[in-house]
C-alpha cells in the first residue's frame, strides 16, 4: 500500500469503489502520512484518529451494502477547518477562548460530508477566528507551506490549504470571508472555491463576519473541487441566507471547453502593487485562453479600488456582534482572575482573544458606535452597493472576470504580522467578490522564482459556478499539477 | 405650588402566544424546569443561526393591523448588542430602522372623556433568559427557557396625562390582543409588561419636561401607585429648584418607592445594525390581506352586535365583553340554548357573585356553556325551579358538576306529583284552622304564610305557581 495518498479524492473515490483499495487502509495510509509530516508543518489542530479508523470501518460496511454507490468521495479522508462545528470533537476557531469548547451538533456542511460517505480524518489550524492572512494568529502556532516551511501557506484557512497540498487530506473545507479559501490555496499551489453567497449553508460555521462568510473545497484539482461542492451545496432550512437553486451539478461543468467564452481581466487588478512576476504569470494565463478560442479582453473596475477599507469597515463591525457571545460565562475559557461579574467578561476577554482579533472587534465596536455608524458603516454598505453594481455591469459583458488571487506569493514566516495595514492591503483581489457576493476560484499558474505558487483568480457571476468550473478545467487541462516536494520524516509525530 | 401637568408614554412588551420561539423549534410554554426549554439556537451557541417563525409576523401585523397602525412591508431585523449573561449571543435581534408597524392609535374612554392615544410603533424582539441568585451557593444561575421567546414592543406616544388614562390604554390594549389571540396578557406571569415613561411640566407649557423610566410593576394597581410616586418626586424635585435626571428607575412595590437603576450618561451604546443572518422581511399585499381576513372580532364590534343581535342592555354587553373568556361563554351558550337574555343573566348576577366570593378571575372560569345551556334547559322544561337552580348551578361553577346528573342524584327534580301536593295541602290546611279564618277575613298575608309552609313541606321541589293555584282552589271548599 503505497502512495495511495499523492492521488486526487475522486481517483482515491475510485479505487475505494472498485474495491482495489479498503477504506480503513486509505485512512491509515493518511493517518501515517499526517504522523510523519505534520510536525513540519503543523496543518492539523486536532487530528481524530480513534474517530476515522471508527468512522472507515462504518463506511466500508456501507459501501458494501451499496449505499453510497450514488457518491464519487465515499471513503476518502479528508480535513475540516476548525471553525466549523463536529458534535463532539473540538472545535477552536484556533483561539484560546475556545480552547476547550466541544460542540453538541455537527454543521450542516459536517452532515451532508456524512451522507456522502466522507471520512473526517481531523480539524484544520486557521487564522483566530478567521482573522489573518498567514495563519499566524492562530493560537497554537503557525502551519508553514509545504512549498518552503520560511514561508506562511497564507490564511485564514491556511491549514486545510496546507493539508491538502502536503498530501496530508485529499481535500479539505475551508471558509471565505474576504479570501481565506482563495489566497491560501494561492500560496499553497492547489485549488480552492468561495461559492456564490448563499450556495453552501452556513449552519455550524463559527461566524467572523455573516453577511461575507462562505464555506467551501479546497483540493488538488479543480474536478475534487466541483465533487465536494456538489456534496455541501444546497439550501438548508437552518439557514435563512442560504438560496434555494435547481441544480447543484457542479462535476457537469467539469469540460475542456472555453471556445466563444468572454473572459474579461479588470485593468485594476494588474496595476500598481501587483508582483511582476505574477503579472506575467497572470497575462500568460489569459493567452492560453485565448489559444483555446476565449475571447479575452481588458476592461475598467475602478469600483474595487474601494473595497478593501470597505470590507474591513462591514467585516469588524459583524465580528465585534459575533464574536461577542464568548464571555467565559456559558463555554471556552474563563478567567482565573475576577471579582463580579464585569471583570469575568473583561478578564476573559483580554486574556482569551489574541491581539489581531482584538484589533478587529475594536474596529468593529468603532464603526458601529453612536454617532460614527453612517460615517463609516452606512458608507461601507454604500460602497458594497457600488461595487455589487461594477460587477453586474462587467457581467453584463463577460462570463467570468480573470486576475490574480494575491497581489504577491506566500510571504515569509513573521513578516506580515508586524504590518496589519499591508497585510490588509493584500486582500485587494478577493474582498471585492464577497462583497459582492459572487462565486471565485484559486487555482495554480506557475511558480516564481522562489520556487513559490502562483495563484490564478476566475470570477463568475451570481451562481455561475459551472462557468469558473468549466474555465479552471480548461485550463489545468493545458498543463499539469505541480507538487511540492515533501518533507518525509521518519521519526516525525503528531504535532 | 405651581399647576403641573404629567405626561405619560408607554412601552409595552408582550409574550406572543405562539406554541415555538421566534428564531428556533423549541416551546414556549411558562414554568418547566430551567433549562429544558433550550436548544443550541436559543442559547447562541457558536455557529447556529435564527430561522424567523412566521407566525410571529403574522402576529405582530394582526396587533398593528388592529391598533390602526401602518404595516412596513419591508421591514427587517437589527441586533442591539450588549453584554449579560441572560442574553447568550450577547446580542438580542431586536427591530430599530425598520419596525413591522407604524403610526397607529388606541382611543380610550375616562370619566374625563375619549382620547385618542398614539401608537409610535410596534416591533418584533426576542426575550432574554433569567438569572435566578442561589443563596446558599452563593452564585447567580441562568435559566434559558426564556430566551427566544417571541415579543412585541408596543410603544406609544407620550399622550397620557393620568394613571386613569395610563390604565384605561393598558386595559383596552389587553383586551385588543387577548381577543386577537395573540397574546394571553398575564402581567403576574410577565407576559404583558409596561415600562412608564414619565414627566410633568407647568400647565400650559409647550416643551416636554426631562422623563425617567419605570420599570418593574406587576400589577395595574402597582402601575397606578408608580405613577403617583414618579409624578410627586418630579414635582418636590422641581419645586425645590433641582433638576429631573433622564434615568431608569425601578419600581418597589413593597416600598411604595422607586429606585435610580442608571441613568441617561452611563447608557450603553448598543451599537444597532441590520442582522445579517436573517433576510429582510417582505410582506406582500397577498399575506396582509390573508392576516386582514383573518382578523377575529374585537371587543367593541362585539359589544355593538351583542346589543343589536341579542337585544342585552349596552351595560351587560360591556361586561360580558370585557373578558374574552366570558363572551367566548356567552356565546357559545346562546349557540346551544337560545335565550340570550337568560345567559347573559346567569353571567351577569350568579357568576359574578360567584367569581366576588371565590375571588377569582373571569378568566379562570372553568364550567362548559354546555353545563350553562342544559341547567338553562332544565329551567325552561319545569324540571327544577329557580331556586333550586341557583343551587345547582353554584355546583357546576364550583366543582363542574353535570346539572343533570347532579339534580338526580340529589333529588331535586321539582315534583309534578299533582295528588301528593293536593294531599299536603289539605293537611296544612287542616292543621291551620286560623290561617283560614284570617286569609277569609282578607288579610292577604296568611295566603303567604300557607304557600311557605307547603313549600317547606315538600322540600323547595314545587312549582310555585301550582301551589298558588292549588291553594286558591281548595281555600273555596273550606
Amino acid at each position: 500500500m503505497k502512495n495511495i495518498t499523492t492521488l486526487s479524492a475522486l481517483e482515491l473515490g475510485k479505487l475505494i469503489k472498485n474495491k482495489e483499495v479498503t477504506v480503513v487502509e486509505a485512512v491509515k495510509a493518511q493517518l501515517e502520512v499526517i504522523r510523519k509530516r505534520d510536525a513540519s508543518y503543523h496543518c492539523y489542530l486536532t487530528v481524530m484518529e480513534q474517530e476515522a479508523l471508527a468512522r472507515a470501518k462504518e463506511v466500508q460496511k456501507q459501501i458494501d451494502a451499496g449505499e453510497l454507490d450514488f457518491s464519487p468521495l465515499a471513503g476518502v479522508p479528508m480535513a475540516v477547518k476548525d471553525n466549523m462545528c463536529t458534535k463532539g470533537t473540538n472545535t477552536t476557531c484556533a483561539s484560546k477562548i475556545l480552547y476547550n469548547f466541544t460542540p453538541p451538533y455537527d454543521a450542516t456542511v459536517i452532515e451532508k460530508l456524512n451522507k456522502a460517505g466522507a471520512v473526517i480524518i481531523g480539524k484544520t489550524n486557521m487564522d483566530e477566528f478567521a482573522m489573518g492572512s498567514t495563519t499566524e494568529t492562530s493560537h497554537f502556532g503557525e502551519t508553514k507551506n509545504p512549498w518552503n516551511t520560511a514561508h506562511v501557506p497564507g490564511g485564514s484557512s491556511g491549514g486545510s490549504a496546507s493539508a491538502v497540498a502536503a498530501e496530508e487530506a485529499f481535500y479539505a473545507l475551508g471558509s471565505d470571508t474576504g479570501g481565506s479559501i482563495r489566497q491560501p490555496a494561492s500560496y499553497c499551489g492547489v485549488t480552492g472555491i468561495k461559492p456564490t453567497y448563499g450556495t453552501v449553508s452556513r449552519y455550524g460555521l463559527i461566524a467572523y463576519a455573516s453577511s461575507l462568510d462562505q464555506i467551501g473545497p479546497i483540493g488538488r484539482n479543480i474536478s475534487d473541487c466541483a465533487a465536494v461542492l456538489e456534496v455541501i451545496s444546497g439550501y438548508d432550512p437552518k439557514d435563512s441566507t442560504s438560496i434555494d437553486k435547481d441544480s447543484y451539478s457542479y462535476t457537469e461543468a467539469l469540460v475542456d471547453d472555453v471556445k466563444g467564452m468572454r473572459i474579461g481581466i479588470p485593468k485594476d487588478y494588474l496595476g500598481a502593487g501587483l508582483d511582476a512576476e505574477i503579472r506575467k504569470s497572470i497575462l500568460n494565463a489569459a493567452e492560453v485562453f485565448r489559444s483555446k478560442g476565449a475571447i479575452v479582453e481588458e476592461f475598467d473596475l475602478t469600483a474595487v479600488n474601494y473595497a478593501v477599507p470597505a470590507y474591513y469597515v462591514i467585516a469588524c463591525a459583524e465580528a465585534s456582534s459575533n464574536l461577542s457571545r464568548f464571555d467565559g460565562v456559558k463555554y471556552g475559557y474563563r478567567t482565573e482572575n475576577y471579582e463580579g461579574l464585569q471583570q469575568v467578561y473583561k478578564n476573559s476577554r483580554s486574556e482569551g482573544f489574541g491581539a489581531e482579533v482584538k484589533r478587529r472587534m475594536m474596529i468593529g465596536a468603532f464603526v458601529l458606535s453612536s454617532g460614527y455608524y453612517d460615517a463609516f458603516y452606512n458608507k461601507a454598505l454604500k460602497v458594497r452597493a457600488i461595487i455589487n453594481e461594477g460587477f453586474q455591469k462587467a457581467f453584463e459583458k463577460y462570463d467570468i472576470i480573470l486576475g490574480p488571487t494575491a497581489p504577491q506569493t506566500a510571504p515569509g514566516l513573521g513578516e506580515s504580522l508586524a504590518d496589519p495595514l499591508k497585510m490588509y492591503l493584500s486582500d485587494i483581489y478577493t474582498v471585492s467578490v464577497n462583497l459582492a457576493g459572487l462565486p471565485a476560484v484559486s487555482l495554480p499558474c506557475g511558480l516564481d522564482q522562489k520556487g513559490l505558487p502562483i495563484g490564478l483568480q476566475l470570477i463568475g457571476k451570481h451562481f455561475g459556478e459551472k462557468d469558473i468550473i468549466r474555465a479552471a478545467y480548461s485550463f489545468e487541462q493545458a498543463g499539469s499539477y505541480i507538487r511540492p516536494t515533501l518533507i518525509v520524516s521518519e521519526e516525525g509525530g503528531i504535532a | 405650588m405651581k399647576a403641573y401637568e404629567t405626561v405619560l408614554g408607554l412601552e409595552v412588551h408582550v409574550e406572543l402566544a405562539t406554541k415555538t420561539k421566534i428564531f428556533c423549534s423549541c416551546t414556549t410554554q411558562f414554568g418547566g424546569e430551567q433549562n429544558t426549554h433550550c436548544c443550541p439556537v436559543c442559547t447562541g451557541m457558536p455557529g447556529t443561526l435564527p430561522v424567523l417563525n412566521k407566525q410571529v409576523v403574522e402576529y405582530a401585523i394582526a396587533a398593528g393591523l388592529a391598533l390602526d397602525c401602518t404595516i412596513t412591508q419591508k421591514c427587517r431585523f437589527d441586533r442591539k448588542n450588549y453584554f449579560y449573561p441572560d442574553l447568550p449571543k450577547a446580542y438580542q435581534i431586536s427591530q430599530l430602522y425598520f419596525p413591522i408597524c407604524r403610526d397607529g392609535g388606541i382611543e380610550i374612554e375616562t370619566e374625563s372623556g375619549k382620547k385618542t392615544v398614539g401608537i409610535h410603533e410596534i416591533h418584533m424582539e426576542e426575550d432574554a433568559g433569567k438569572l435566578v441568585h442561589d443563596p446558599w451557593g452563593d452564585c447567580t444561575l441562568v435559566d434559558y427557557n426564556r430566551c427566544g421567546v417571541p415579543l412585541i414592543e408596543i410603544v406609544s406616544e407620550p399622550d397620557m396625562r393620568s394613571a386613569e388614562e395610563v390604565i384605561a390604554y393598558l386595559e383596552k390594549l389587553k383586551l385588543i390582543l387577548q381577543y386577537l389571540g395573540v397574546s394571553d396578557c398575564k402581567m403576574q406571569e410577565g407576559s404583558l409588561r409596561a415600562d412608564i415613561n414619565l414627566s410633568v411640566r407647568e400647565v400650559g407649557a409647550t416643551e416636554l419636561g426631562t422623563r425617567t423610566e419605570m420599570k418593574n410593576m406587576n400589577s395595574f394597581k402597582a402601575i397606578a401607585r408608580a405613577i403617583e410616586g414618579e409624578r410627586k418626586r418630579q414635582i418636590e424635585l422641581i419645586e425645590y429648584g433641582k433638576k429631573v435626571i433622564q434615568e431608569t428607575r425601578r419600581w418597589d412595590d413593597n416600598k411604595d418607592n422607586s429606585f435610580a437603576m442608571r441613568s441617561k450618561e452611563d447608557a450603553q451604546d448598543y451599537r444597532y445594525f441590520p442582522e445579517p443572518d436573517l433576510p429582510p422581511i417582505e410582506i406582500s399585499d397577498e399575506w396582509l390581506e390573508e392576516v386582514k381576513k383573518k382578523q377575529p372580532e374585537l371587543r367593541d364590534e362585539k359589544m355593538l352586535r351583542y346589543e343589536k343581535e341579542f337585544d342585552i342592555p349596552a351595560y351587560d354587553a360591556a361586561i360580558i365583553t370585557g373578558v374574552k373568556q366570558l363572551a367566548a361563554l356567552f356565546e357559545e351558550t346562546v349557540a346551544l340554548c337560545g335565550k340570550p337574555k337568560e345567559v347573559s343573566n346567569w353571567l351577569m348576577v350568579e357568576t359574578m357573585r360567584l367569581l366576588k366570593e371565590q375571588e377569582m378571575e373571569a378568566e379562570n372560569i372553568s364550567f362548559t356553556p354546555m353545563q350553562l345551556a342544559k341547567l338553562i334547559k332544565l329551567i325552561d322544561e319545569g324540571k327544577i325551579n329557580r331556586t333550586v337552580a341557583k343551587e345547582v348551578f353554584e355546583q357546576v361553577f364550583k366543582e363542574n358538576v353535570e346539572p343533570e346528573e347532579y339534580v338526580e342524584k340529589h333529588g331535586l327534580g321539582m315534583v309534578n306529583d299533582d295528588g301528593l301536593l293536593r294531599s299536603t295541602i289539605e293537611r296544612i290546611l287542616s292543621e291551620n284552622p286560623q290561617s283560614i279564618a284570617d286569609y277569609k277575613s282578607g288579610k292577604t298575608k296568611a295566603m303567604g304564610f300557607l304557600v311557605g309552609q307547603t313549600m317547606k313541606e315538600m322540600k323547595g321541589k314545587a312549582d310555585p305557581g301550582k301551589i298558588n293555584q292549588m291553594l286558591n282552589e281548595l281555600l273555596r271548599t273550606f
